[in-house]
């Protein structure tokens, strides 16, 4: 996961909460909640950078918070929010 | 990060709604007896299309990614295919409740070229006579009908959406498989003696044995049937909780516009100590949403009450607020339908006086009114 180009789904939209955001797929209609800015953050950094570990220590994420995350973005892949970012172009 | 901290978030409000239902009209062809809103006839008041639009405008702003439309029957408006293209248009997904009367072969095909678009068919028995009792005569056929043309035109798979009565819990497992004969999602909500189910309520509840049947039905069919959440006081039943928030979301995440622009802390309680204000107030939605005195009010940590000594507290939270609102009941108590029948009790020990729902929209015929009034006198006088 962590040296994957993840990028979310372009029929995803993002609305911060005071918790964090919520995440809602146009397209099946799910609805998440990422439960800390720090998620937030991350998603928001993944199109800047070639693999997840970069965007996570771009955003001075712990390493130790590594493995939260990880599961985090899981979640939202299971979901189809996220996906492997297809060819430059 | 856990779970609880999260049903705490949201407890105490998001920056806006998730879950918005927006009433389009009052105006109705059927004349449910379980019907929320006492619908039957438009309000002259009702929000125009331009007004409609600014609403729409404020919830872009707000970043609601979807609304659910009712009504009465919200197809009756001339402005209907208009409101739901300019939503869309948006980028605000539309899910809208019909009794499928307007839905026709032409309108089906146009709907079903709509993206972010679902909807629901209300249907609330497996056969004419069960769902004819409830929402009248000939509905039955008119959902079934409208269902055929959504299948016809290739919309995908629709909603069809059942309340749960003491006649239709036996029906679960049929009303699943004609959902699955027409590729559709099943729908299953919890009756509220609101509008004019405060009159039907007694009568249609499901009873303390269904209500296991329910749940454990629920349980077993799990993620595959919606249900609004609207079950969550049936987890005081076992210890396996049903998929779902868990809480009331009344103010917190879910609130309701009425077809004046009216805001009320949810669809089940028309009713003046509910009410947040009006779209029309200085602010618009946006300041009753999270400014009002009621809806602030809501995401305060509520008592426990009378159920304060229950075990089963964290499991049920107590129930329905509205369903408790409209039999009688202290907010701060057991809901009537109580799994552990203590609502049942303190449904006995109510006072007579039950709020009623306020702004009834219900066709004359069923306002009481003297049979023939003008003619009658004459014929006495004859005699």
């Amino acid at each position: 996961m962590l040296d994957r180009h993840l990028v979310l789904d372009e029929q995803v939209a993002l609305r911060p909460e005071p918790f964090g955001a919520l995440a809602y797929h146009y397209g099946n209609r799910k609805l998440i909640f990422l439960k800390h800015p720090d998620v937030v953050a991350v998603v928001e950094a993944l199109p800047a950078h070639d693999t997840l570990s970069d965007a996570l220590r771009a955003c001075n994420i712990d390493e130790r918070r590594w493995p939260a995350f990880q599961s985090a973005l899981e979640a939202l892949e299971r979901s189809e929010m996220l996906h492997e970012r297809t060819a430059v172009g | 990060m856990s779970a609880p901290q999260l049903a705490d978030q949201l407890k105490a409000g998001l920056d806006a709604p998730i879950c918005l239902t927006w009433e389009l009209t009052y105006a109705c062809n059927l004349d449910c007896i379980h019907c929320l809103s006492s619908s039957g006839r438009r309000d002259p008041h009702e929000l125009t299309t331009l007004q409609a639009k600014r609403v729409l405008d404020e919830l872009v702003e707000l970043q609601v990614f979807y609304i659910n439309i009712g009504g009465g029957e919200p197809m009756i408006r001339r402005d209907f295919f208009e409101l739901l293209e300019y939503s869309i248009a948006n980028e605000i997904g539309v899910k809208f409740s019909t009794n499928g009367a307007f839905i026709d072969a032409q309108n089906a095909r146009r709907l079903a070229a709509m993206d972010y678009l679902d909807i629901q068919i209300s249907l609330d028995g497996i056969d004419a006579p069960t769902n004819d009792a409830v929402r009248g005569a000939g509905s039955y056929d008119t959902a079934i009908r409208a269902m055929t043309h959504l299948r016809d035109a290739d919309f995908g798979p629709f909603k069809i959406s059942v309340v749960v009565t003491r006649h239709n819990v036996a029906q679960l497992d049929e009303f699943k498989a004609l959902a699955d004969s027409f590729g559709a999602q099943l729908r299953v909500t919890r009756l509220r003696p609101s509008g004019r189910g405060a009159d039907s309520w007694h009568d249609l509840h499901p009873t303390n044995a269904q209500q296991r049947e329910i749940y454990e039905w629920l349980l077993a069919h799990g993620e595959n049937v919606l249900t609004g959440d609207s079950f969550f006081h049936l987890n005081a039943l076992g210890d396996e909780l049903l998929p779902g928030l868990n809480l009331c979301g009344a103010g917190r995440v879910v609130c309701l516009i009425d077809p004046v622009g009216d805001v009320y802390a949810c669809p089940f309680v028309l009713h003046d100590e509910f009410k947040a204000g009006s779209v029309h107030d200085p602010g618009g939605f946006t300041n009753v949403w999270r400014e009002s005195d009621l809806f602030r009010e809501l995401r305060e940590p509520q008592s426990a009450g009378a159920c304060a000594s229950c075990g089963s507290y964290d499991a049920c939270q107590g129930g329905c607020m509205a369903a408790k609102f409209f039999t009688g009941l202290p907010l701060d108590g057991p809901d009537p339908e109580c799994v552990g029948g203590d609502g049942e009790m303190a449904l006995l020990a109510a006072s007579a006086a039950v709020p009623r729902p306020v702004a009834d929209h219900s066709k004359p015929a069923r306002a009481a009114q003297p049979a023939e009034p003008a003619r009658v006198p004459v014929t006495l006088g004859r005699r």
